[in-house]
């Protein structure tokens, strides 16, 4: 005997639409968390972060001993969390000898850990070293620009899935309709060599220029590091392969026959199969003309045609 | 110094450069943060490009644009949904083509000759503003038509309910339950064995106070009752007198009790677990046997015999020999 659940209350109710899984997503969420030790750069790090994601992170405060990221067992409390907080992707700091200044940023899929990337921090300088005129500060919210140097980001395996995760962690929503004056921040990735990148959060300023494209300045603003990439673990082929899929209905279907001309317009092409002249039967036939009418006549009335016969012939 | 190739992805607003590597090693740290800056403004430059050339519509905060679907593909958070498979009703609406139609909130009642709503508070065709229902002609007298109706209602929803439920468990099988719905067993899995749980009747549970009575040195004689407690079936200890007159003979009750007891004592303290007589009759009958076809061997040479035994063996599923064999 099964019984059927709802939720009492539409606040729960719409809580739970939004948690469940959708066709189209809508931004992810992160979660900032560190290990049992931290350095004083690791704690202004992560609370920057924290600030430069305001509106979709979540950061935990007490130390977490029994996360380890890389390590078989010590997933368990990260995906719960993940669980917990709907996040998808998570920032984790420690600080040990072995590793000093170390992050993990993780992504992950159905709340089970789906990629990892270790990188070790140095020459960390927060926010607050940087002086800058007040105005130009970034708003909290706005969408980012992008800026990849570096041919070793599509060289080393390791720093493409660095790109994407970067990508993925400071992208926010995806927007289909944008407004041109709320632009006012880029994230700069250069890389220094084939395990190390220089990252830095900057500022835009547009400057008038004479045509309609203003000229961009950009000012460091936010929090500069240079990242080390440890360690980092590719997800699995199938889990990627699911991960990627997008629905089928979404798919723009390719219009078939449809030319656009520039003089003409749109100009589409009707393809007409061959008549079969032979084969088609005739739609309407006349009454008399068919066969098994007049085989019917032949047969059945044939008796009648000689009664009539006779009479003429007597006539 | 950097071709300008840069792939641009707009919808992401990002720009990378992959033909970039530093010249010369960077001798100080201002060098490489400056070239960095300087070759991420040439990169924001050319997204602003491309960004403000697309058509755009005016806006009291400014110039709106539509961005473009992202090129580079990040993997999803959460797995597709599943397409909910259609209830029964819907089935059954498109074998047939019906159609939904919106229906009005107003509907004009015909008995006031007002506008009623259609459902709420004074609503059109309320169950309970039926005056009068005249009697027909296959109704039993003594009935109760206005409760007739409320048990007819009160089934049409419980049916409803039914097919409700079994939609859900359908959509739950393919996986495409709503978010908001959980389905909950009011009963316990059966677990262990394959046997359902034994439903006690109530005539066993009016023995089960009697047959744990008996447990007692007084036969539950002097066990206090409960309020509602019927007297046990059987209320005293199970003692068995023999009759005070009676004959002896084949009959005699108190030579047979006495018998019984003798034998199962004399039963338990014998080692001689064998019937004599018994293993007697049997031996013999087997020694019959023998001879008998031992007479009809001599008569016919044993190569001709059909085997019999052998083919026995083979019939047998599971042979012992697969087992015994090491």
């Amino acid at each position: 005997m099964m019984r059927i659940k709802t939720p009492k209350k539409g606040r729960i109710k719409r809580e739970l639409e939004k948690r469940a899984p959708k066709l189209v997503e809508t931004g992810k969420k992160t979660l900032i968390l560190h290990g049992t030790k931290t350095s004083s750069i690791l704690n202004s790090l992560l609370t920057e972060i924290y600030h430069l994601k305001k509106n979709d992170s979540v950061k935990y405060s007490r130390k977490n001993d029994n996360i380890r990221p890389f390590e078989s067992g010590g997933e368990t409390s990260l995906e719960f969390y993940s669980l917990k907080t709907d996040c998808s992707l998570f920032v984790y700091g420690s600080h040990s000898k072995k590793r000093p200044n170390n992050l993990v940023l993780g992504r992950t899929y159905d709340h089970h850990i789906y990629d990892l990337v270790e990188v070790g921090v140095e020459n960390f300088r927060s926010m607050g070293s940087f002086l800058y005129d007040k105005k130009l500060a970034p708003r909290i919210g706005s969408k980012p620009f992008f800026a990849f140097i570096g041919e070793a980001f599509e060289s080393v395996d390791e720093l493409k899935h660095l790109k994407e995760i970067l990508l993925d962690l400071f992208r926010g929503e995806v927007v289909t309709n944008l407004n041109l004056a709320g632009l006012d921040r880029v994230y700069v990735c250069t890389a220094l060599s084939s395990s190390k990148i220089f990252f830095s959060h900057c500022a835009l300023r547009l400057k008038k220029s004479g045509t309609v494209v203003p000229r961009m300045e950009l000012v460091e603003v936010g929090p500069s590091m240079d990242m080390v990439v440890r360690r980092h673990r590719h997800p699995d082929e199938s889990l990627r392969k699911e991960s990627m899929k997008t629905a089928p209905e979404l798919l723009k279907k390719k219009e078939k026959n449809v030319v656009k001309d520039a003089i003409q317009g749109k100009i589409g092409k009707i393809y007409i199969p061959d008549q079969k002249v032979g084969s088609v039967p005739l739609a309407n036939k006349a009454k008399g003309v068919k066969r098994e009418r007049r085989e019917a006549k032949m047969k059945g009335e044939g008796y009648k045609h000689t009664q009539k016969k006779q009479k003429q012939d007597a006539e | 110094m950097a071709e300008p190739q840069y792939e641009i992805d707009l919808g992401n607003l990002m720009a990378f450069n992959p033909h970039h590597h530093f010249v010369s090693p960077p001798s100080s740290r201002e060098e490489v943060v400056k070239e960095a800056i300087e070759q991420g403004t040439k990169l924001v430059q050319a997204v602003a490009d491309a960004l403000f050339h697309l058509p755009s519509t005016e806006d009291p905060d400014g110039p709106i644009v539509g961005l473009p679907a992202p090129t580079t593909k990040l993997p999803r958070e959460k797995p597709l949904p599943k397409p909910r498979p259609p209830t029964k009703w819907e089935l059954f609406a498109q074998k047939k083509g019906i159609k939904k139609c919106k229906k009005e909130k107003l509907v004009f009642d015909e008995q006031t000759g007002t506008w009623k709503r259609r459902h709420g508070y004074d609503r059109v065709n309320d169950d309970n503003d039926i005056p009068i229902i005249e009697a027909k002609s296959t109704d039993e007298p003594g009935k109760d038509p206005f409760a007739e109706r409320r048990k007819e209602k009160k089934s049409k929803v419980e049916k409803q309910e039914k097919n409700r439920l079994q939609n859900l468990k359908q959509a739950a099988k393919v996986g495409a339950l709503p978010s908001h719905v959980q389905l909950a067993a009011t009963a316990l899995p059966i677990s262990g064995t394959q046997a359902m749980p034994k439903k006690v009747s109530k005539d066993e549970l009016q023995n089960v106070a009697g047959m744990a009575a008996t447990a007692t040195a007084s036969g539950g004689k002097f066990d206090k009752k409960l309020p509602g407690e019927k007297a046990p079936k059987h209320e005293k200890k199970y003692r068995k007198f023999l009759p005070a007159v009676e004959g002896s003979g084949m009959g005699a009750l108190e030579k047979q009790q006495t018998e019984k007891v003798l034998n199962k004592l004399i039963s338990r303290n014998s080692h001689e677990i064998l019937n004599v007589e018994k293993a007697v009759n049997m031996y013999n009958v087997k020694k019959e046997k023998k001879q008998r076809r031992q007479g009809r061997e001599s008569s016919t040479s044993s190569k001709l015999k059909p085997n019999k035994k052998s083919l026995k063996k083979t019939l047998k599923k599971g042979s012992s020999n697969k087992g015994k064999s090491k």
